[in-house]
Parts: structure tokens; sequence; C-alpha cells
């Protein structure tokens, strides 16, 4: 589904991302996790080309990523994104924002577009929402709002970068519970977080970034119980040891 | 240190009832209480305040309203009157004040074009009106409708555009301003923040030089210059060669206004639109233009009631728009040294429009206002 190889990202001078090789199969949930400043966020933010990279390739579904834009905005078509801040469209309601790709990028008739608007809204838990603006919601119900826009593309991958970074403690199981029940559906799923009980309950593979490198990548028993890098080890005794 | 004694509680903890709040903080008194007296600096400043509008009004009042004359044939009939403002010079020439010298027989053309303006307006101001997406393109074809209205031709006399004046002519200069420029400032927004090193250089370098000029300098090269730059044989409108300089300049203000919204829509609302795979110009239609509107809502209205104004500058150039009247009705012997009633009369209905425009910019902000801050929860 996802293949990356020999990706190399540079901000400036800054080597951001050195050498990475991933390869992700259809339906595979991975967990990507890391200390701040890893690439981590980097790296899924190339996939969807939200940031551009100087060296490698990484193609989805069979499409090549490259400079061509019919190819960027194919793959983006393909490939839902969440955000860490959310970024719903503030001037538009809950329902006009998950309508919005469907109708002007699927060119989808409206009252289809709206349908499968309410059906994914009735997905992640808030059907009774959809007349209000983001404004109005909380932390949690936004951050599903976000959830649902990005299923109305009907994705085949889904990126989620720190989506429960920016939420207020009690809010951040209703989203993870959105997540799990996506993950338990099938589909693709790369997320960023630093959720570990979710990584150790829905994860096929942890990953471990540090330093702009892929250091450990292994399935959650083996990554938690016995990590083979002494990095590892020591970021999840941070993490982990309270 | 004293020791606090514990809160004396009438209610069980958690069980505290919600209850009203003390009865000198709501409805009038309250509102009083709080806006007008709610120090002794602010009792002190209430009645000076009132005060001064007592002194104003009795001034005032006395002159402009109780003492004025309305209808006399002169300036010394008027004395002969009452002591007080002498309005008899606006309202016999009141015809001029409106239409300049557009011939009387023709004058329903303007007051057709005036009320379809009126109609025209409802779709684009209001976003409730019933249908409005096709009463928005009437409106849209109203500025050829209203052209061929007050100019003539196709079967209507033509009226040379020498003859319009007065708050006709402001309208005129007005109305298509705005309309040309809102697009027009857009776009060299647009252009100036565009990725496309030629497109954004031309956009900045039309944009600084028309903010470095003064209007009035781009109205004369409008009145004498720009012919020496037509092929010779083409005669070019005065009025149209005004309008069109009026608009590029109040274009090159809006387009600054403009880009002040467009700066503050955070990064993250772009990212997420390329994350949907919208196209560039979807997500300036649908996502970015809505939002740095709304932002840019007061430096856009700024501009529009700056050019509106600035309108009057046009009697430079030989135009008679309100002000041109005003001084060649008091050239005229009969009303000389009544400047201060015909001012007053012009500045009263600049003041009046202006007044709309800037109330409607306000309500048109609440309206929007569904922003980044959180409503009340229902």
């Amino acid at each position: 589904m996802i293949r990356i190889a020999g990706l190399h990202k540079w901000y400036g001078d800054f080597h951001a991302l050195k050498d990475i090789d991933l390869s992700v199969s259809e339906g595979e949930r991975i967990v990507i996790c890391g200390p701040s400043g890893s690439g981590k966020s980097t790296l899924i933010r190339c996939i969807n080309r939200l940031e551009d990279h100087q060296r490698g390739s990484i193609s989805v579904g069979g499409t090549e990523l490259t400079r061509d834009v019919r190819d960027i905005e194919r793959i983006r078509s393909e490939v839902g994104m969440v955000f860490q801040h959310f970024n719903l469209f503030p001037h538009l309601t809950v329902l006009e924002n998950c309508t919005l790709a469907p109708l002007w990028v699927r060119k989808m008739p409206a009252a289809a577009a709206e349908a499968r608007a309410r059906e994914y809204l009735a997905r992640v838990r808030i059907p009774e929402q959809a007349d209000k603006y983001p404004g109005q919601l909380s932390g949690g119900q936004q951050q599903r709002v976000a959830i649902a826009r990005a299923l109305c593309m009907e994705p085949k991958v889904m990126l989620f970068d720190e989506p429960t970074s920016a939420l207020d403690p009690e809010m951040i199981k209703e989203v993870l519970d959105t997540m799990i029940e996506l993950a338990e559906s099938g589909m693709t799923m790369l997320v960023v977080s630093h959720e570990m009980g979710f990584a150790r309950r829905v994860a096929d593979r942890v990953i471990f970034m540090d330093g702009g490198e892929i250091i450990e990548d292994a399935p959650p028993a083996d990554f938690f119980d016995n990590p083979q890098n002494e990095r590892t080890r020591l970021f999840l005794s941070r993490i982990l040891d309270h | 240190m004293t020791a606090h004694p514990p809160p004396s509680r009438s209610y069980p903890p958690g069980e505290h009832p919600d209850l009203p709040p003390p009865p000198a903080t709501t409805g009038i008194p309250g509102w009083l209480r709080a806006n007008l007296f709610s120090s002794p600096f602010n009792s002190l400043m209430t009645v000076l305040a009132v005060w001064l509008i007592y002194l104003f009004v009795d001034a005032a009042g006395g002159w402009m309203i109780f003492d004025s004359v309305l209808h006399a044939d002169s300036r010394v009939a008027c004395q002969a009157i009452d002591s007080g403002a002498c309005w008899a010079v606006v309202t016999t020439r009141l015809d001029q004040f409106v239409y300049g010298f557009y011939p009387a027989a023709e004058r329903w053309r303007p007051n057709l074009a005036f009320a379809l303006l009126l109609a025209a307006l409802v779709p684009v101001l209001f976003s409730a009106v019933p249908m409005r997406r096709a009463l928005l393109w009437c409106a849209a074809a109203y500025p050829f409708v209203a052209a061929w209205l007050i100019h003539g031709g196709f079967g209507l006399p033509v009226v040379e555009t020498g003859r319009y004046g007065g708050f006709m002519l402001t309208l005129i200069i007005g109305v298509t301003g705005i309309s040309a420029s809102l697009p027009l400032g857009i776009l060299l927004a647009l252009g100036r923040q565009s990725k496309l090193l030629a497109l954004r250089i031309l956009s900045t370098a039309f944009i600084e030089f028309s903010r470095g000029v003064p209007l009035i300098t781009l109205l004369f090269v409008a009145s004498t210059m720009l012919n020496y730059f037509l092929p010779p044989g083409t005669s070019f409108d005065l009025l149209v060669r005004v309008l069109i300089m009026v608009s590029l300049f109040a274009a090159a203000y809006l387009a600054e206004a403009v880009r002040g919204g467009l700066q503050a829509i955070p990064r993250g609302q772009y990212e997420a639109a390329e994350a949907l795979g919208l196209s560039r110009w979807t997500t300036t239609r649908r996502i970015i233009l809505p939002q740095a509107l709304k932002i840019a809502i007061p430096g856009m209205v700024n501009v529009f009631v700056g050019l509106y104004k600035d309108s009057t500058l046009v009697v430079i150039i030989g135009l008679l728009d309100p002000l041109g009247i005003a001084r060649a009705v008091l050239a005229d012997a009969k009303w000389n040294g009544l400047a201060t009633e015909t001012y007053l009369f012009v500045a009263l209905f600049f003041f009046l429009s202006c007044f709309a425009i800037s109330r409607y910019s306000l309500w048109l902000e609440r309206r929007l206002a569904t922003g980044h801050q959180r409503a009340s929860m229902p």
C-alpha cells in the first residue's frame, strides 16, 4: 500500500529524515513514536506531500509521488489525515466540513455527499452536532469531526499526526475509542502518538524514531517487552515509568 | 498568621443550587449603575456629557431648526423672515444638488436606476433572501442596465455625462468604484501572495505605485494626459476615465486590507485543505477567502468609505459633484455668504450614507461571527 525507499529530507541544512525505508501493507496499523524533533511527523507529512522530500521515493497505492500536481492530488484524495490541532474549517458547519471534499474533489451529488457525511458522523458518534459550527464543540468532538471529515473521502490510508496531544485528559478516551473502532474495521493506519496503551492494543507494528532515523520496528509485544536498541529502552523508560 | 474560620455554608458540598443574581445588577437600574454611575469619576463624566449635549442642542437646535427658514427667494428675504439658518439656499436648488444638470424630462431614468440599485443590493447584502442565487445574477446585470438608463442610447435619448452632477454623480462614482475595486482588489491581494514570482512582482508594483500617488494626480492624469496615450481619434469620456482611475486607486488600498485578512489565516487551514485533495482554486474560493474577507471587513469598509468621500475630489477636474454644485450656488449673488448651510447639507448627505455603510458592516461582522471563538452551548 505504501512503499518508502531511501527517503531523505532536509530543512535547509538540517537533515530531518535520514534514509528511511518503510513498507506498509493493506490493513496494517502502525504506531510511530519518538522524542520531539525525531522526524516522526515529518515522515507521515511526506506521505501526502505536505512536506516534499529531496531524495528517495514514496509510492502510495501504486502511484509514485512526484512533482506532478495530478499525482499529488490523486494521492491526497486517497490518503486521509487527522491533525494535532484538528484544523476544521471554522466558517463551515460540521456537515459542510464533511461534505466539502466529496463535493469538490469527488464531484459527488449534494444529496449523496450529505448522506455519506451523516453516516460517518454517526459512526464517530456525533450525528446530532451536524449543524453546529466547530467552535461550538469540545476538543474531543472536534477531533472526531476531523476524523469523520477525512473518512468521507473513503480513503485507503489514514494518517494521524498526534491526534490526542492537544486534548484535555478527559477527552482523549473518546477519540482513542473512535480510532480503535476504525482500526478494527480494517483501515490502514499510520499513527504518530505517545498513547502506548493504544499502540499495545491495536498496532501491528510499533516504530521508534530518533534523530531522523528509524531505530526500531517491531510488533508491540516485542517492542514493549524486549526492545533491541538502547535508545528505545531509554525512551520507553522515560514515558512509561511514573 | 491568622487562622481563617471555615466558610459558613447553607448547603452541603455538591448541592449548591443556581441562585438568581442580585437585583441591582440586572435590568435598567443595573445597566445604569454599570455604565453611567459605576464610580464617582464615571458619574461626573455622565453629568458633564449631559450638560455638553444640552448646550449644543440649546445653541444649534434653535439655529438649525426652530429659527430656520425653509423657503425664500434670496438671502435677504431669509433674514427678513427669521434669524436662524437659511435652508432656502438648499431647497430652491435641490434639483441641482440631486441631479446636477440632468434634463428635467429625463430624470425618471436616474430615479428608476436608483430604485433598481436598492432592489439589486438586497440579494447582495443579505444572505437570507429566498432564491438568492437567481437574484444575484440579476444584480450582476445591474451595472449595464443602470449605465443604459442613465446614459441612454438604444431607444432612449442620450444624456451627455457632462450634465451629470450632484448626489447622483457621487452615487455613480461610489457604486462603480466599490463594485469594480472589490474583485480587482481581491485578485491583487491574491497575486501579491502568489507563488509565481512574475505575478507577485506585477501585483506588488501596481499596489505600491497606486498607493504612493495622491488620487488628485491620478485624476489630473485622467483628465488631461490619458488622451495623449490613446490613439488619435479615440475620444474617451471624462467620467469613464475618472471611474477607471478611482476604481484602480481603491483596488490598491483594498488589496492591502485583504492581504491583512489572508495573512491571518492559520497554516493549518491550508494543510487541512491540501490533505483533503482540494485544488488550489477550491481552497482559495471555499476555505481561505471566506475567512480572510471576514477578517478584512473593517479595513475594507474603511477603504469604501474613503473612496466614497474622495469622490468629491472630482470637483477639481470640473465635474459637478455636490461640492461643485455648492460652489456654483454660492457664486450666485442672491445666496452669497450662506456657505455654512450649503456645506452642512452636503456633509449631512455624506454622513448619512457613510453611517449606513458602517452600520451594515458591523451587522455583517456579527452575523459572520462563527469564528474561532467558542459560542455558548445551547
